[in-house]
Formats: structure tokens, sequence, C-alpha cells
């Protein structure tokens, strides 16, 4: 197999003293005065986005790049792309080169949809003929007919995005860069799009994927880098190095309290913080275990550093690809909170019934308010990843089994993760043997 | 290497470039198109700038200062070189914003970046084109004969591209590293309308200031301009040499500092 793609010691990097001052001519000037006469050194700030990585891709490989935001991943793409230069390294890239960063870059909004097809066609790489001959399939893709010669600045985001990614999807190229740009418009394109990754697959083409979604990366690519503080951590089968990215990833320890007063990275304006989260019975009484079907109360400790009026309290779970299983937020189950004072607190929530089945769940916390008067946008006031994760369990007892399988229906052999993240509590009856095949036809 | 494009090599842009030249079509066109589209007046534009300057000057250098006019109307002496100068304004003016202008291109996707700029001042030559054929008029309507050098009207655009993109590529560049450049072009601009003979004859300058003019090489290419216009002015082709060679080694400069800078571009624009 000859390779399309050969990267070697691959570096770049960023100074990022340089990108934050003298962005003014006059003070370049001064700077540059005050250096020749003081001869004080300039204090540097670097980062290596990408450090030292090699590796090679194969003619007609899907290969998918995974890591936390800031791996490196947009960078590599962005040097594949040749829209930015390497520091030091050499690539190597056989064949007609595609990338797709964005949906729709270049569009201009007060050109009809027609004459943005070719402007973004052409912005990608294509031949104004291959627009031509292509026109009826993007239009048809995009669903916009009706629409083709309507100035753009009248289409919906919506319309747009697929506008953009009709175009993107009907690029014919050896080789291609596609950043995480499939997660447009409704759910129906969005499938779509899916689809159209999913033929690239047979097409024999060579593509480079950067994503988020483990989901989509395993589906999609075979063979998975995986990429940490700007250097290459893991090459290899895709379901190896997704395994390995999330044991990373859900480094922390899956307990039944966790202290948030010291969390890395978090964001939002810190008006208001959480403190900790901590799992309990329903009567409140501290909990080793959580058992699928349990009853639990979540207690979600802050500190008000200013008043606040009308926070709202959030947190998700998500399962070990990151997929949200669910969302509990006080605006969600309509519960409003009045003005809080600078102290600390605590909010409570009781889970009745906890039917999340038996598996390693990680929460995103965060607290929002409400901009009601003037943008009517949501402000984040903390924000944190992967702050808990905790272990649902097979219920031990057998009489707690049972008293599931009373009340909801759920046996012994419904505890595990194979069937899905939950199960909803159901009843089947029985209603005897037919003849024939019916369906509450002439009941 | 297989048949993708490099520019690895020095001269390897050419070729890009050529590979490229429907992009650079597409950003013309789409520039051209977006500026017709958005005004009311449309292709209008193109004239009211430059004869409305004639208008204004005409009034107050042609009538209240008395400027001499080497022997046509003033309205004709000034207008003529205002079409040529409102395309060098406009061409450096807007190549030299065009970089910051288009930041999205610039980190989205590859492709030659000189094609930026140099649209940006192109797409000024269907304005130019038009406010030449009001010239035509004005020239009928003052009974001045057209003759054989007219021709060259045309040709002579090529010199003033060549200096414009030179300034141009610079003037982008820089603007994507220093945020105030953009407050310099204009000032720039307004400075070189006062130094390049457009409200006055070349004449008028002192012997002295006349050689030191010359190395403006707008006074060469403008002079040029008029004197296809103008009866009985005959080209000072020393001059136009003199303008052009500059003109040349501007762009060539224009590029080089270019070329240096554009692997920059994505990383801080």
């Amino acid at each position: 197999m000859t390779d399309a793609i050969t990267v070697e010691h691959l570096s770049k990097k960023f100074d990022i003293s340089k990108l934050r001052k003298e962005t003014q001519f006059r003070e370049a000037l001064v700077n540059f005065a005050k250096r020749a006469i003081f001869r004080s050194k300039d204090f540097k700030e670097e980062i290596w986005a990408l450090n030292n990585v090699s590796f090679s891709v194969g003619k007609g490989e899907i290969v998918g790049i995974i890591g936390r935001n800031g791996a490196g991943k947009s960078t590599l793409l962005k040097i594949l792309s040749k829209i930015m230069y390497p520091t030091n390294g050499k690539i190597n890239i056989q064949g007609r080169v595609g990338s797709l960063l964005e949906v729709g870059t270049g569009f201009h909004w007060e050109l009809s949809g027609r004459e943005n097809i070719y402007l973004n066609g052409s912005i990608l790489g294509m031949r104004k003929k291959e627009v031509k001959s292509k026109l009826d399939a993007i239009v048809d893709f995009a669903e916009v007919e009706r629409f083709l010669d309507t100035p753009i600045k009248y289409y919906s985001s919506g319309m747009r995005l697929k506008l953009g990614f009709s175009v993107a999807a009907h690029l014919d190229t050896d080789i291609l860069f596609v950043d995480e740009v499939l997660a447009v418009g409704d759910v129906a394109f969005q499938k779509k799009c899916l689809d159209t990754m999913k033929d690239l697959r047979n097409s024999g083409r060579t593509v480079i994927f950067v994503s988020h979604t483990m989901s989509t990366v395993e589906n999609l690519c075979p063979r998975v880098l995986w990429f940490d503080k700007g250097e290459l951590r893991m090459d290899g089968r895709s379901s190896d190095v997704i395994n390995h990215y999330i044991s990373q990833f859900g480094e922390i320890e899956a307990k039944t309290k966790f202290d948030l007063t010291d969390v890395p990275n978090r964001q939002g304006t810190g008006i208001i913080r959480y403190l900790g989260i901590e799992f309990l019975t329903l009567d409140g009484e501290p909990k080793e275990h959580i058992y699928c079907g349990d009853g639990l109360k979540v207690r979600l400790y802050y500190k008000v550093n200013k008043p606040i009026s009308k926070p709202e309290f959030y947190f998700n779970m998500k399962t070990d690809v990151g997929s949200r299983v669910t969302t509990f937020g006080t605006a969600l189950s309509g519960h409003e909170i009045q003005t809080l004072y600078p102290g600390t607190g605590y909010i409570d929530v009781d889970i009745e019934f906890f039917n999340i089945l038996p598996d390693r769940y990680y929460m995103n916390l965060w607290i929002n308010t409400c901009d009601v008067l003037i943008t009517e946008n949501d402000i984040n006031h903390d924000g944190i990843d992967c702050g808990a994760a905790i272990n649902v369990e097979v219920p031990n007892s057998n009489q707690l089994s049972n008293e599931l399988e009373k009340t909801c229906g759920l046996a012994n052999k419904g505890f595990d993760k194979w069937w899905g993240v939950m199960f909803i509590p159901c009843k089947w009856n029985f209603q005897g043997l037919h003849t024939s095949n019916i369906l509450t036809k002439n009941v | 290497m297989g048949n993708n494009v490099t520019a690895a090599t020095k001269f390897g842009f050419i070729k890009e470039f050529w590979q490229y030249r429907e992009l650079f079509y597409f950003f013309i066109w789409r520039d051209v198109k977006v500026r017709y589209k958005q005004t009311v007046l449309g292709a209008l534009w193109a004239v009211i700038q430059p004869f409305s300057t004639m208008i204004v000057f005409t009034i107050f250098f042609g009538k209240f200062a008395k400027m001499p006019s080497e022997g046509v109307p003033y309205p004709v002496f000034s207008y003529s070189a205002l079409v040529p100068w409102t395309f060098f304004a406009g061409a450096v003016g807007n190549s030299g914003n065009s970089l910051i202008g288009n930041s999205d291109l610039l980190t989205k996707v590859y492709f030659p970046r000189f094609a930026i700029p140099a649209s940006a001042a192109l797409s000024g030559i269907v304005d130019f084109f038009i406010a030449s054929l009001i010239l035509f008029g004005i020239m009928i309507f003052y009974h001045i004969p057209f003759s054989w050098s007219l021709m060259f009207w045309p040709i002579l655009v090529i010199p003033l591209i060549i200096l414009s993109l030179g300034l141009g590529m610079v003037f982008s560049s820089l603007n994507v590293r220093y945020r105030d450049i953009k407050y310099t072009i204009p000032f720039i601009i307004q400075v070189l309308l006062f130094i390049t003979p457009i409200i006055y004859p070349i004449s008028i300058l002192p012997e002295r200031y006349q050689r030191l003019a010359a190395l403006n090489p707008l006074t060469g290419i403008i002079e040029a301009f008029r004197s296809t216009v103008i009866p009985n002015k005959n080209v000072d082709f020393l001059l136009l040499a003199v303008s052009i060679t500059v003109s040349l080694l501007i762009f060539l400069l224009g590029l080089a500092y270019f070329r240096k800078t554009e692997k920059e571009f994505a990383d801080i624009v």
C-alpha cells in the first residue's frame, strides 16, 4: 500500500507573547526602540501546539483524530491543508487535496444561493465545470431549489448550513481533511450528513477526520490517532485507542462525593461556584453505592460570591463515549430560585427512581442565569467538565431486585449495559394465541 | 511528489497561481457583483466619485485659483487624471484592507494568498472603464479631438495596476500584524493626491522639484494618461520609463515582503 500522507517530525510553535503584544504599529516601533536602547531581552511565551509528530496514512485509509481541546488536532489539520506553516518537520502528500474545516466558507450574504455555490465550490478547489455538472445534485441535496436565486441573507441559518454542507459533500478529491462539520441542521439533515460521511468509506478516498464524538469516530474510522498536548499519544485500531482515551478522559475515580473547590479549567463568571456534589439516599443519608433503580438525592453545594438573581443549576450525565444520557436542571423542572446572597449553601434534587442501567457515567455541572432583559442569552457562571463520575451497580440483594421486578418489570437479566443506558418501566400482558397475524385490525 | 500543488520552489507560486486562476476570477467577480448589487445607484457610483471631484476641483482650482491646464478646459484636464487616480486610490485602499476583511478565508481554506489583495485591487477595473467612457463624453462636449494616442489609455492601466498591487500587498500584510495601519492608508493616499500632478500640471513645479516628482511613480503614469487626451501634449517617455521602473521595483519588493509574511497570516489574523 502506498502512503497518501507522510508526516515526519512535524512541530508547530506559537509565540503567544508575540500574538498578544505589538498589534499596533506604533507599539512595535516603541518596543523596537526600547530593545535597542536598553538591550532588554524579549519575554517569550511559547506553546508547542504540535511536538515532533510523525505518522503516515495509506491510500484509501480513513483515519480519525481525537483528543481534548487544545491537543493540536485543528492545528494539524490546518498544517496538512497548507493553511498554516509548520515550524519544523516535513509533510508529503500524494494526490489532490480538499479540506473542509468549516461549512460555507466564503459565503457572501448578498449573493444568491446559486452564486454562492459557485463561489464556495471554487474556494474549496472545484473547477467551474465541475460545479456546473454537479449543480443539480448540490441543490437537490441542500433542499433549496425554491430559493436558488434568492440572496442567502434571506435564508435561515439552517438553510445556509445545508447549502454549505451540500457543496462540500460534492467535493471530489483523492484526499479529504474533515473537521467536525457534521452536526449541522436539523436531525433529518444530520443523518443525511452522516450517511454521506459513511459513503466516503467505500469511495476509496483517503480521509482524515477530526471529531469529538467518539461514537461517530468509531463508526467511521477503522484507525484512530489520539493527540494529547501536541503529541501523538496513540495510534491504532479505533476501539483500542478510544477505550484508552476514555479511561484517561475519565481519570476521576467513581465516588459518591466530590469536592469541586479546586477544579482546573472551569468556565463562567465565577459569581457563583459549585463547591461539591454528593449522592445521598432519599432520606439524606450518605451512600456508598449507587444501584440501578435506587432512590437518590443529589446534593449540590455552592458558594455565592456576589448577589445573583434566579440562578439555574444544571448537571448532566454522559456515557464513557460522551453521549448525553440526560440533563437535570432547576429550570428544566420549572423550579425558580430567587436571588441568592453571598454565602454558601446547597440545593437538593430528589430522584425517586434512578432507572439507569449499570455502567460508569460522567457528569458536567454548570450554573447559568438568563439575561431576560437584554439579550435573552444565557450567562454562564460556573462550568465544570467531568466534575463527577459514578458507577451505577447491579442491585446486590435479591430482595431489591425482586422489588424492581414487581414494580417495573426489570429482571436480573436486564441489568446489563448491553441493553442500553436506561430502562423504561413497563408491564407486559400476554393476550393468548392468535391464528392469524393481526395488528389491532378489526378488533 | 504527486500532482499536488507545491509552492516550495522559488517560482512555484506562479505555477500555483495559474492553477488557482478560476478562484482569482471568482473573487473579482464577487467583489464587482456585490458592489453593484448593494447600491441603489449601481454602476453610477463608478462615475460619481471622479466626476464630482472634478466639479469641485474645477470650481476651486480651475475657476478661483486659475490653475493652468495645458491648453484644454480644466474639467478635461482634471478628469483625465482623476479617472486613473480614483482607480489607484480604490485599488490600494481595497487591497490594503483585503486580508483582514477575509480573515475567515485565511484560516479555513488554502489558496495562494496573493489572490486576495490582487482581486481586491483589480475589482475596480470595471469602474475604471465606465468612468473612462464619461471622459470621452466630456471630450466630445468640449470639442477635444480624439487622437490616435488615446489607444494607449487602456494600456496605461497596466503599470497603474502593478503599482497599486505592490503597495496593496505591503499594506495588506502589514495590516494583518498591525491593526493601526488601517488608519494610515487613507492618510497616505491623501498625501499622494497632492504630491502627484492631478490638480496642477507638472510644469508649474520648478525644474528641481520636477525631477524629484519624477520619483513618485504616479507622476509619470498620470502624466502619460493625460497626454493621450490633451492634443499637442507629447508623452514624456523618459518620465514614463522611470515611473514604470519604480512601479516594478515597488511591486517586486511588495511581493517579496508578502511572500515572506504570508506564512504567518493564519497564525495571527
